[in-house]
């Protein structure tokens, strides 16, 4: 009778502990608060994951920060000390990464960000060792307006952007882009999210004349400065960031925002790709699997940047197997391990060459210009 | 600065201001008959527009089911209540307006298209599901603690103000959404044109206005509320019922409330949680007018609008920080003018 329990305890052990070896993900996204248009679409994405990754079971905890740092932190507290994860993905937005980075290190557990900033994988930070990105770098999409700009004849240009984070360093990587290449910013505005009006700012960047105007603002809000710079007779060129990539952007600003240039990953215009682009067919696989669960044109460049975290524990996963045991501080190393070496993976932004100097990998296939043409986006060759 | 530009902010500070001041008036009016700081104000703006703009897409708006959700909670309460005290004439009043009028609302939202209908038509149905959650809210957050200190109310109205907020982004999303604008034609005054939409902001927030004056000056119940405000145990005394005094105070703020936003939604974009910082802006014109005065809080909340409107062209970086900055002299000349009066226990 004796033995008997004791099997059976043994049993109910090893049980757990197979339960133990699944691969644990910790999820925190901003699906609330100021950014939750964003960290909505990349939640929703999280629910689309494949539940095993080669042969193992993987089981995502899900966390909301509500935009907010102190939650983030939070979040990536309780994953390393409650729930063990073997990697942390998130958060939607830079301020939230930054703060996580810390935790991350410390508990020498590697992270995904889905936020933008280059900072979050900033080389000079030793312990960005253990962070990686999706999204592309504000720099890269900088670079792509500026060069798009001069090509298009424009020698001065105006500033609209966000008062906060987004906003500020947008304007620094585009004015030192600009500057370099001899394109004069001739004013600099900000407004913020929840304005109402944005005359005040529309008025002085026109009585400055500009060729262009850049409007640095993410999704909905970003159309208010474009449909009163119409409405106030302004004519000239307007280019919005990448933020703005979604159809809710489209249904608000209308015909205001026809004509608008903006850099976008190339998931925004996975259609109109050539087919002998790679990025195609992975980027179609998410658009197409996502509007299957939330309807036609539901799919965003947002969600995608989360799509892409997947694809890169997809891939550094059954390197890090080979070593060690999921759950365990050796399997969390060899898993950083195998994102760093990570080369020539696909995602849906573009094609991805880790290195210990660069944790996001990504090269100028990871972004295209794009038009708005008849309430829809056009790639531009 | 030429001219042309000054007269250009001029109108948008007018314009922001015109709203800004119907949220002034709704916010002293709350204050002086119930003591509560309404932070909510600002939502009944976003609800009110974005209401609109789910029934101008076709889709059944999330405030619609939040009616039916606090029917049924302040018909159970009150059905409770009148049962145990015995006053069951009540019964019926209690049935039809918290659950017979939501239900019935539901069936026409979803009998008629909304999305096919004339403006008008669709503006008053927004009204219709917006407007009585307002003595909803009161009956179930702020009437059983009527006779707390303002600072409790306060608590609760922030509470109820957090609540509200995430409500609108599970109902209406994270992203925002204009209506179309009541009047696409523009007038052209001295070589300055003027939307048609700013002139419907600023006369239909002027007649609101004398509404409002009228309803207080003439009729019974407006009387009731101000007597209300001067004296809540006086009032009593004569036979106004306070509860019904703060009722009739949610509906008109939940009214004005509404009915800005709907006013706005052309103008600007509107999210789940523009309310929050509109409603602030006319917070600190009633407080400007020592949330007391109508007159004075107005002419602030319009000072607000035109601060607003310059310093986003002198300065846009810093425009909320002058805005709200704008508060901190006149709370200094206020509190050295007014003779403090310690608030009766």
């Amino acid at each position: 009778m004796q033995k008997k329990k004791l099997v059976a305890g043994l049993l109910v052990a090893l049980a757990s502990m197979a339960a133990q070896a699944d691969i644990t993900v910790g999820v925190s996204v901003s699906a609330t608060g100021p950014a939750a248009s964003l960290g909505i679409p990349e939640k929703n994405t999280f629910a689309l994951m494949p539940t095993t990754i080669a042969g193992q079971k993987v089981n995502y905890i899900i966390l909301d920060d509500a935009s907010d740092t102190t939650s983030a932190v939070k979040n990536a507290r309780k994953f390393v000390t409650e729930e063990k994860v073997d990697v942390i993905i998130g958060s939607t937005i830079t301020p939230n990464s930054l703060a996580m980075i810390d935790v991350a290190a410390e508990a020498e557990t590697p992270m995904i960000s889905m936020a933008a900033s280059a900072r979050i994988v900033d080389p000079a930070n030793p312990k960005v060792k253990w962070v990686f990105k999706t999204p592309q770098n504000d720099v890269q999409m900088s670079t792509a307006i500026v060069e798009h700009m001069l090509n298009a004849g424009v020698k001065t240009v105006a500033f609209i952007g966000f008062a906060d984070a987004y906003g500020e360093g947008w304007f620094q990587e585009f004015s030192k882009i600009a500057e370099a290449r001899k394109l004069q910013v001739v004013a600099s505005e900000r407004y913020n999210r929840a304005d109402t009006s944005v005359t005040g700012q529309a008025l002085k960047v026109i009585s400055a004349k500009p060729d262009a105007v850049l409007i640095a603002g993410s999704g909905t809000p970003a159309a208010l400065p474009q449909k009163t710079l119409k409405e106030k007779g302004y004519s000239g060129k307007m280019y919005q960031t990448h933020g703005v990539a979604n159809m809710d952007f489209m249904r608000v600003c209308g015909k205001d925002c026809e004509g608008t240039f903006l850099p976008a990953g190339p998931v925004l215009v996975a259609s109109q790709l050539p087919d002998s682009n790679p990025i195609k067919k992975v980027a179609l696989g998410y658009t197409t699997k996502y509007e299957a669960a939330h309807g036609k044109g539901s799919a965003s460049t947002f969600g995608a940047h989360a799509w892409d975290a997947g694809l890169l524990l997809a891939n550094a996963v059954p390197a890090a197997l080979k070593k060690a045991k999921p759950g365990s501080k050796e399997f969390r190393a060899a898993l950083r391990d195998a994102l760093e070496g990570l080369k020539n993976v696909t995602v849906s932004h573009g094609v991805v060459n880790m290195s210990a100097q660069d944790h996001l990998g990504f090269d100028q296939r990871a972004r295209v210009m794009v038009m708005i043409e008849n309430g829809a986006w056009k790639l531009l060759k | 600065m030429d001219l042309q530009i000054a007269l250009l902010l001029g109108q948008d500070g007018i314009t922001n201001g015109a709203i800004y001041a119907l949220l002034a008036l709704a916010l002293v009016l709350v204050f002086a008959v119930t003591r509560v700081i309404f932070i909510p104000q600002g939502e009944f703006v976003a609800f009110g527009a974005l209401t609109l703009a789910a029934l101008q897409a076709g889709k059944a708006p999330g405030t619609l089911w939040l009616l039916l959700g606090m029917g049924i909670a302040v018909a159970a309460i009150d059905l409770t209540l009148a049962v145990r005290r015995g006053t069951t004439r009540r019964i019926p009043g209690i049935v039809g307006w918290n659950i017979v009028y939501p239900a019935l609302l539901a069936a026409l939202l979803w009998l008629v298209k909304p999305a096919s209908l004339p403006l008008l038509a669709q503006v008053l149905l927004a009204l219709a599901v917006v407007v009585p959650l307002g003595p909803m809210i009161y009956r179930l957050a702020f009437q059983p603690l009527a006779e707390a200190s303002v600072l409790v109310l306060l608590i609760v109205s922030v509470a109820v103000h957090l609540a509200l907020v995430g409500l609108g982004l599970l109902f209406f999303g994270a992203e925002g959404s204009r209506t179309p604008a009541f009047s696409e034609g523009n007038l052209e005054i001295a070589g300055l044109t003027i939307s048609g939409q700013t002139l419907w902001v600023v006369i239909a927030s002027l007649a609101l206005i004398v509404i409002l004056y009228q309803l207080f000056e003439r009729t019974l119940y407006g009387k009731a509320l101000r007597a209300t405000a001067i004296n809540r145990v006086g009032a009593r005394l004569m036979g106004i019922s306070t509860v019904m005094a703060g009722k009739l105070s949610f509906l008109l703020a939940a009214a004005i409330g509404a009915f800005s936003g709907i006013l706005i939604a052309p103008i600007t974009t509107i999210y789940y949680d523009t309310g929050f910082l509109i409603g602030l802006k006319g917070f600190v014109g009633a407080i400007i007018g020592g949330l007391a005065s109508y007159p004075v809080a107005a002419a602030g909340a319009v000072l607000v609008g035109l601060l607003e409107a310059f310093s986003s062209f002198y300065a846009s970086a810093f425009k909320e920080v002058i805005v709200f900055t704008l508060i901190i002299p006149v709370l200094l000349w206020r509190s050295l003018t007014t003779r403090h009066v310690e608030e009766e226990e």
